[in-house]
């Protein structure tokens, strides 16, 4: 039946062509790559210290931004899903303005401030933590520009969530932490995770931003970018080619675990 | 015992001004409105889910008006259910009692008489997903039953179910009252429901509480005609209550004079059941004072019974049955008699 229905139907024939262009578009670039590698260069590099090192700290800096925007994030998320304020709509867009802005531009807002010169950078240089060419100011670029992501995503999830059941769990003798911690975030547990893994995801892809903070030590994308300056395309390739696939592994599997859990 | 204080909730569009309630400890209280006068923010009021702009509340002389909805011990039941979705039956019939921490086996125990009181032995171990809806109305009201209320609070709880699953909880409603006497709270906009069910009843409209009475004060003396409306009066006059000759006192409407029995003199309404009417092809000889002759303009079937209309003038609503209808053979145009007794007329 649908089947028939799709042949004899112009409209679903011109979007599956369309459709299928971009399709394309996205993945003839990433296997042409992967496929055109020389799979003993490509063991070469995974073998190079100086790659393993730097996909390790990209994949690990990305992680700690997402454990900080986890916990500062969810709470925000819950806030603007339940309550309505004056300037709600304000906040709302400003969050999302690490999503628009060039993150060249983002790196330098964030060396101004995290920079020596400005309170919040000696402040926190007082206790020992630097963040021009430091692992610290790499989580703070990529929880910069990533953080979007958990607090959309978070916030959906938490407004999916009637507010009459927390009201039903309060009348139940919960305090609000417990209703908190035993209904709300259960119940929009998947989008929160959703959020955390596009979060992580896009902690991981981003350049623009770290390189102005902290060009050493050297994250995978700025390793690509090095070696493809220095060295030309077919020294980059294989470092781009490991991240790919390396990126496509843990996604696949985190998406089949979300997956999987909505089933349930 | 609940007593509630010049409540005022207000809702933008809606306004509930100097709401004054009292509840008797034990009773079955309902709540009528029609839909959207607010009665769910009421409830949520007296919960303490909705903040207060004015009034308060006390509950067994302890006032609750600032106290937290988790320190109130008071249970809602919703028109739909808020079952926690990730959470078994079981797990949800008992998500007060692992709240308060109490011991397994008394969890056990209270949850195996829960399930048995309402029925529910067999759905435990299921998730709220897979129940029709008059399963989930029950594990609602078991999850709400669990932690003892002092008071039950119950909204719109028959509203979303099929006539058959509704007319079998409506029944346990009343048993499990009768048995266990836990202070209820009943909103319904269905005037047969709270009939059925309440103690008292109060009607609220037009963003105040019209009446507080007995179902049987609500149904024959409404206070209103807001009330009278919404009891399904039918027969409702405006007219002027004056002495007659014998000093019985009339009330006049359209030229007509009623006999009636009330103290009041001068502008009133006039209430009168459709089912207090006799209709008759003859003058129908009975110590009943109302007797007026007038023609069917408007008959409305409703299976076992009709509605006529009988414009005298004014337009009298009469009840009568399909057996009466057909044994009479009566149609539009025909001219019938009708009779009803002074003290089957409210005067408001």
């Amino acid at each position: 039946m649908e089947k028939q229905w799709l042949k004899s139907n112009k409209l679903t024939l011109t979007f599956i062509l369309l459709g299928a262009i971009i399709f394309l578009f996205i993945i003839v670039p990433l296997f042409r790559m992967i496929f055109a590698s020389d799979p003993g260069i490509l063991r070469e590099t995974l073998f190079d210290p100086e790659v393993t090192k730097a996909i390790l700290l990209t994949l690990w800096a990305a992680l700690i931004a997402t454990g900080i925007g986890f916990v500062l994030g969810v709470p925000l998320a819950y806030l603007l899903a339940r309550y309505e304020f004056r300037g709600k709509k304000i906040v709302e867009g400003l969050i999302d303005v690490p999503i628009v802005v060039p993150h060249t531009a983002a790196g330098i807002a964030l060396l101004f401030v995290f920079g020596r010169n400005f309170f919040m950078g000696s402040a926190f240089n007082s206790v020992g933590i630097q963040f021009v060419d430091s692992t610290a100011g790499i989580v703070v670029a990529m929880l910069f520009v990533s953080i979007p992501f958990l607090i959309d995503s978070a916030k959906e999830g938490f407004k999916k969530v009637d507010v009459r059941l927390e009201k039903v769990a309060r009348t139940l003798g919960a305090s609000s932490w417990q209703t908190f911690f035993r209904i709300s975030f259960p119940l929009a547990w998947r989008s929160i995770l959703s959020g955390n893994i596009m979060m992580w995801a896009r902690g991981i892809s981003e350049f623009g931003a770290v390189i102005i903070l902290a060009y050493h030590p050297m994250i995978a994308p700025t390793l690509i970018y090095e070696r493809f300056e220095t060295y030309g395309l077919t020294y980059s390739r294989p470092v781009a080619v490991l991240l790919i696939l390396i990126s496509l592994i843990i996604f696949v599997v985190l998406r089949t675990l979300v997956q999987r859990g909505k089933q349930r | 015992m609940i007593r509630v204080r010049n409540l005022w909730v207000d809702l933008g569009e809606f306004v509930l001004k100097d709401a004054n309630i009292d509840i008797n400890h034990g009773e079955y209280f309902v709540i009528l409105g029609p839909t959207g006068a607010g009665k769910t923010v009421l409830l949520e009021s007296i919960a303490g889910l909705y903040p207060l702009k004015e009034g308060r509340i006390w509950l067994n002389d302890e006032e609750v008006t600032k106290l937290e909805p988790e320190k109130r011990g008071i249970s809602i039941v919703y028109q739909d259910q808020m079952l926690f979705p990730h959470l078994s039956v079981k797990d949800n019939i008992t998500f007060g009692l692992r709240i308060r921490k109490m011991k397994p086996a008394e969890i056990e125990r209270t949850l195996s008489w829960l399930a048995g009181l309402l029925g529910i032995q067999h759905l435990l171990s299921r998730k709220p997903d897979t129940l029709s809806g008059g399963e989930k109305q029950k594990v609602a009201l078991a999850r709400a039953l669990s932690v003892k209320p002092r008071l039950l609070l119950l909204d719109e709880p028959l509203s979303a179910l099929d006539p058959n699953s509704r007319e079998i909880l409506q029944r346990e409603l009343r048993s499990i009252h009768e048995e266990y006497r836990v202070t209820t709270v009943h909103v319904t906009h269905d005037f047969e429901e709270a009939i059925a069910l309440a103690d008292r009843v109060a009607v609220i409209g037009d963003g105040c509480v019209q009446q507080i009475g007995t179902p049987e004060q609500i149904f024959r003396q409404p206070g209103s005609e807001f009330v009278a409306r919404f009891a399904m009066v039918r027969n409702i006059f405006r007219g002027e209550v004056v002495e007659g000759e014998d000093g019985d006192a009339r009330f006049r409407v359209d030229g007509v004079n009623l006999s009636v029995v009330t103290g009041h003199r001068g502008q009133y309404h006039a209430s009168l059941r459709p089912e207090d009417i006799i209709v008759s092809h003859a003058p129908f000889p009975s110590s009943a004072r109302n007797s007026f002759v007038g023609r069917i303009t408007g008959i409305a079937d409703k299976g076992s019974t009709l509605l006529l209309t009988v414009k005298v003038p004014p337009d009298f609503v009469c009840l009568i049955t399909r057996n009466s209808f057909d044994a009479m053979a009566l149609s539009i145009g025909d001219t019938v008699y009708l009779t009803f007794k002074a003290s089957a007329v409210n005067i408001f």
